[in-house]
């Protein structure tokens, strides 16, 4: 299979031009040594065959099961426009925007983007994104941590602990010191963590809501972060931030997170979509690509890359980030998704989240031996407990054919026996009826 | 006053003990429309050749370096607002930093004004 | 145009949200919720359509031009790369599936893919195990980078500097000083080729790495490559090999055997995945077996019973992504691999190399051209005599996008004055380079006869050149009303 067009009178016709006998000659700077065998590979098949592989390959993935798992990634609606929209071949088959005046389509939607990102977090200035939620946390830190010349990080062990695995190797063997304050219950230490925060602390990290899907006002330990003379750095669910307070209104200096939910499917763990926002002190410190609005000589408004000078390609070692491509097409789809959703209908997204948790969370703490473990108001999922160990209750619940969530045992101590579970607009009654009901039956039958 | 130039395009202006720099009418003309400085802080203590702020074009940032060692007693916070001063008055409004020089004697290793106008005609 | 919110109608609603079917519950505490709700666009769904569909039409794009972006290999994305990532089975398979046994068994064709993908790809580079973790070809330098910092850790050897040539891409020096290194560059010699004087002179026991693009970014394959790896081993220090440019070999020559330790590898690039209009890429870091340890993220495996299960690794760096990277973009990658074949593959490498080399030869005559050697899958030219006439790079990108062209490479690599770097692809087809060759005959000749009539361009696009001082000056990152 080959998608070149040559037929071999043309490539006759080239080779004359070149001045080459034969293609292989064109090759002949690599040294003969060096020449690669026989590829362990088979030869090309056609569409058909590929898809028909595949097909198999995709059946033997048991997705679209009722599924209630979360724990930042989640199964939101998608409208069949965002991906008709973001597949077509201007979005698609397009590179970096770097000439502007024929990239217009790509730099006015990611102003766009970076709008939303601003006016969903309250904050100043959004670049055009970053890889995922886990590297826009470990960029904001980056950030933190150039503006304050420190080397503390005093992170709340709340946060996702995949993201803060990324933060630590993102940050290891450059003497820099990674404080965790581990939780209290299902909420941060405060006690703990606001006494952690010194005059060396560059940023303290905190998310929310929080990776147990507890909500909380961070006023507080922002505060604490300013007059210590460290940056607050966050991580936030964008569609629990169409209800809750914004990072800027609890004093975050930069917000980050991760913005699957806006109109990116699961697709085991990507491509997702980092954002990070910030102040407008912080601005001339974000990491990547951001885009500004400016006017061409007729005074047409228009869109350019701008701040370049931060990044890679010019600064080299001492750019902002090491970031080159990042995930533009899935900022456009997140811009799609919340103009389809639009600004009634985005709220009720969240609202509809929390209400079906909500729902949950009264009928199955109603099951005698289940204690739900968050204390503090919650959003869109919650931890429950059973007297099982996590791993044996999601397994009799598999049997039903339900992927209840995500076992807590292997991230936190004490947490063996609890399930973290995740609900969305697309979650259904009678499919948390049928849930709530075999779990009952399954922990009754085990007394 | 007596104005100094460096290699790299740093000018001084010394008297006595006090210092004021920038970078010169060349080097503004290199590196085109400057879009940003990155002012240094008051009170930082510079050793020559350290780096004192970063100057941005759209498509450049460019270091500028200490000619003396000194201490940053003031900085041009004008700047931040309008960076286009240091392309129209480069030697004058476009100032960067006043100093407090430590070691005198760093002045001697630098260029006169008819020297540096020699200099940047053999850069061509 | 208009800005979506400056469409947006207030009270109109877009696409309808799942039905309600539980009740209202109370909010929650008034103290925990914003003031007031974020001004997204109010839109129907038709609006966004519209919208979105006049926005796609003011970009260029490898479906509909010739995209000659040098280093960036925007070659054709075969269409059905889209339908094998849409599968239900990939698209809907929740990542956190992986940590648990009942969910292992749910992603059974995926991880089969996972552990499909290490195989060819270790085929193609000559390199033993892979990562997946790295988003982008960014990315997989880092994690690369980290890998070699580990390495001289567990030896208790404290290596500060990495080596990278001055043709090098700016990431390699922003990812090592982002990993805590110091960077020396290397100059090149007359040939385009890493100057071996002066890399013999810089390589010493605190070299942690040596970076090199292979073939370069000068689309020149560097004959002392092995050389270069060689030495690097006597000093202790790993190679590194950027993988941007491995389209140019693929087939013909592996990395690994050349010496070098480590690499990552572009699914955008050398595996046809979209770009995207700048991402979402996949940057999989390639290394030998006495590295593997030190990956990123954990190993897929087969068992005895013939099950894909997922291995932590012993030493790893640590997790630079939460599951297995750009997953996605990956299946991607693996139904081209599949669709082309071993066969197919080294096709579609000479076939870029033939290209480069046409147009090359079509243009020596009109542009200078600093290295005058065969290419490999892209050629750099200068336009420094048009620039002597007060026509710049820059203009004559503007001239190519007036005919419908996008414009090569410009200004990279650094060390190539007005540089021009032209990479077709092995897509193209002899008729389109043609085309784009005579208009390129065209800028030369306008170059000597008027000048200043670059100055204007481009006048057929949306908009004209924009006012990019004015953009970094006064800062407009966000529509405020």
């Amino acid at each position: 299979m080959s998608y070149c067009p040559h037929t071999d009178k043309e490539i006759e016709k080239m080779l004359r031009v070149i001045g080459a006998d034969s293609v292989p000659d064109l090759f002949s700077d690599i040294p003969d040594d060096l020449r690669a065998g026989e590829l362990a590979l088979e030869n090309g098949k056609s569409e058909f065959e590929v898809m028909g592989k595949l097909e198999k390959l995709s059946a033997n993935c048991s997705a679209g099961r009722i599924s209630f798992t979360g724990g930042g990634f989640y199964d939101h609606f998608i409208p069949s426009a965002v991906d008709a929209l973001s597949q077509m071949s201007g979005f698609l088959t397009s590179y970096t925007p770097y000439q502007s005046e024929c990239s217009q389509g790509t730099l006015q939607a990611l102003y766009e983007y970076q709008t939303a990102i601003c006016r969903l977090t309250g904050l100043d200035g959004a670049n055009a994104s970053v890889y995922d939620g886990g590297t826009a946390l470990a960029e904001g830190i980056m950030m933190a941590a150039r503006k304050t010349m420190r080397k503390k990080i005093v992170i709340d062990a709340c946060v996702n602990p995949l993201y803060r695995d990324i933060v630590k190797t993102y940050f290891s063997g450059q003497g820099f010191e990674i404080l965790e304050i581990a939780p209290d219950g299902c909420a941060v230490d405060r006690e703990k963590f606001i006494k952690a925060i010194d005059d060396n602390t560059a940023a303290v990290v905190i998310q929310n809501p929080n990776f147990f899907g507890t909500v909380d006002d961070y006023s507080d330990i922002t505060a604490a972060a300013h007059s210590a003379g460290a940056q607050a750095v966050g991580s936030f669910y964008p569609v629990a931030m169409a209800l809750l307070k914004t990072p800027a209104e609890t004093g975050f200096d930069i917000a980050t997170g991760e913005g699957q939910s806006l109109g990116m499917p699961l697709s085991f763990g990507g491509p997702y979509l980092g954002y990070v926002a910030a102040t407008s002190a912080c601005l001339r410190n974000l990491p990547g690509r951001i885009v500004g609005a400016t006017c061409d000589s007729e005074g047409r408004r228009g869109f350019v890359l701008t701040l370049q000078a931060r990044e890679q390609h010019i600064r080299r070692e001492r750019a902002s980030s090491n970031i080159c491509s990042n995930q533009n097409l899935c900022a456009i789809r997140a811009l799609i998704y919340l103009s389809l959703a639009g600004k009634k209908g985005f709220r009720e997204v969240a609202e509809l989240s929390r209400d079906k948790s909500e729902y949950a969370k009264e009928l199955i703490g109603k099951i005698p031996s289940i204690k739900i473990k968050n204390t503090a108001p919650t959003f869109n999922e919650f931890v429950f407990e059973t007297d099982l160990p996590a791993d044996t209750v999601l397994e009799a619940m598999s049997k039903s054919g339900i992927d209840a969530g995500i076992a807590l045992g292997g991230f936190y101590k004490g947490f063996e026996k609890s399930v973290l579970i995740s609900f969305t607009e697309k979650s259904r009654k009678e499919d948390i009826d049928f849930f709530a009901r075999e779990l009952e039956n399954f922990l009754t039958e085990r007394k | 006053m007596d104005i100094y130039y460096t290699k790299d395009h740093e000018w001084i202006k010394v008297e006595g003990r006090s210092a004021i720099m920038g970078i010169s009418a060349y080097a503004v003309k290199q590196l085109g429309d400057i879009t940003y400085v990155e002012l240094p802080e008051t009170g930082k203590e510079l050793t020559k050749s350290d780096v004192v702020c970063t100057v941005e074009s759209v498509k450049a940032a460019s270091d500028i370096y200490a000619p003396v060692t000194a201490k940053v007693t003031e900085v041009n916070t004008s700047l931040d607002a309008s960076p286009e001063k240091m392309n129209e008055s480069p030697e004058e409004e476009g100032w960067i930093a006043k100093l407090e020089i430590s070691s005198p004697d760093d002045v001697n290793g630098l260029m006169t004004a008819e020297k540096y106008e020699e200099f940047v005609k053999s850069l061509g | 145009m208009k800005l979506i919110y400056e469409k947006s109608v207030e009270g109109r609603k877009g696409v309808r949200i799942p039905v309600r079917d539980v009740k209202h519950y109370p909010f929650l505490p008034v103290d925990l919720l914003r003031k007031k709700p974020a001004d997204l666009p109010s839109v129907s769904e038709f609006n966004t359509v519209r919208h979105f569909s006049a926005l796609e039409k003011k970009n260029f794009s490898i479906d509909s031009n010739f995209y000659p972006l040098g280093s960036c290999t925007m070659k054709y994305n075969p269409k059905v790369l889209e339908s094998a990532a849409n599968l239900p089975g990939f698209r809907n398979l929740h990542p956190f599936l992986s940590y648990s046994a009942r969910g292992l068994e749910a992603a059974q064709g995926a991880l089969e893919i996972l552990y499909n993908m290490e195989k060819a790809l270790a085929s193609l580079t000559g390199m033993d195990e892979i990562s997946f973790q790295p988003m982008a070809g960014a990315h997989g330098e880092f994690a690369g980078i980290k890998i070699a910092a580990a390495y001289h850790a567990v030896r208790g050897e404290h290596r500060k500097i990495v080596l990278v040539p001055d043709t090098s891409h700016g990431t390699n020096p922003a990812s090592s000083a982002m990993a805590g290194f110091d960077v020396v560059t290397i100059p090149s010699d007359k040939n385009g080729e890493m100057d071996m004087g002066e890399y013999r002179k810089k390589l010493n026991g605190s070299v942690a790495a040596v970076m090199m693009t292979c073939p370069n970014t000068l689309g020149i394959f560097n004959r002392n490559i092995k050389e270069v790896c060689g030495l690097a081993r006597k000093a202790g220090a790993l190679t590194y090999c950027d993988g941007a440019n491995m389209n140019a070999v693929l087939g013909k020559m592996r990395p690994g055997d050349a010496g070098f330790d480590i690499m990552h590898l572009n699914m955008h690039k050398t595996f046809a995945t979209p770009h995207g209009g700048g991402g979402p890429g996949a940057g999989p870091v390639c290394v030998k077996k006495y590295l593997s340890d030190f990956l990123p993220g954990e190993a897929v495996r087969k068992d005895d019973d013939g099950r894909f299960v997922i291995v932590k690794r012993p030493r790893s760096v640590g997790r630079l992504a939460p599951f297995f990277g750009n997953f996605g973009v990956l299946v991607k990658a693996y139904a081209y691999i599949l669709l082309m074949g071993g066969d197919g593959l080294t096709d579609a490498c000479e076939k870029a190399v033939l290209n480069a080399n046409y147009i090359k030869a079509a243009l020596e005559k009109f542009y200078e051209l600093p290295y005058k050697r065969r290419c490999m899958h892209e050629c750099v030219f200068s336009a420094s005599a048009q620039a002597k006439k007060g026509v710049r790079a820059l203009d004559i990108a503007k001239f190519l996008i007036d005919r419908g062209f996008h414009p090569p490479t410009i200004y990279f690599p650094l060390i190539v004055k007005e540089a021009l770097m032209i990479e077709p692809t092995e897509t193209e087809s002899i008729e389109t380079m043609d085309e784009f060759i005579k208009i390129m005959k065209e800028a030369a000749s306008l170059a000597e006869e008027d000048p200043e009539a670059f100055k204007k361009m481009p006048v057929n696009s949306c908009v004209g050149r924009m006012d990019e001082t004015a953009a970094a000056r006064k800062l407009d990152i966000k529509y405020s009303k």
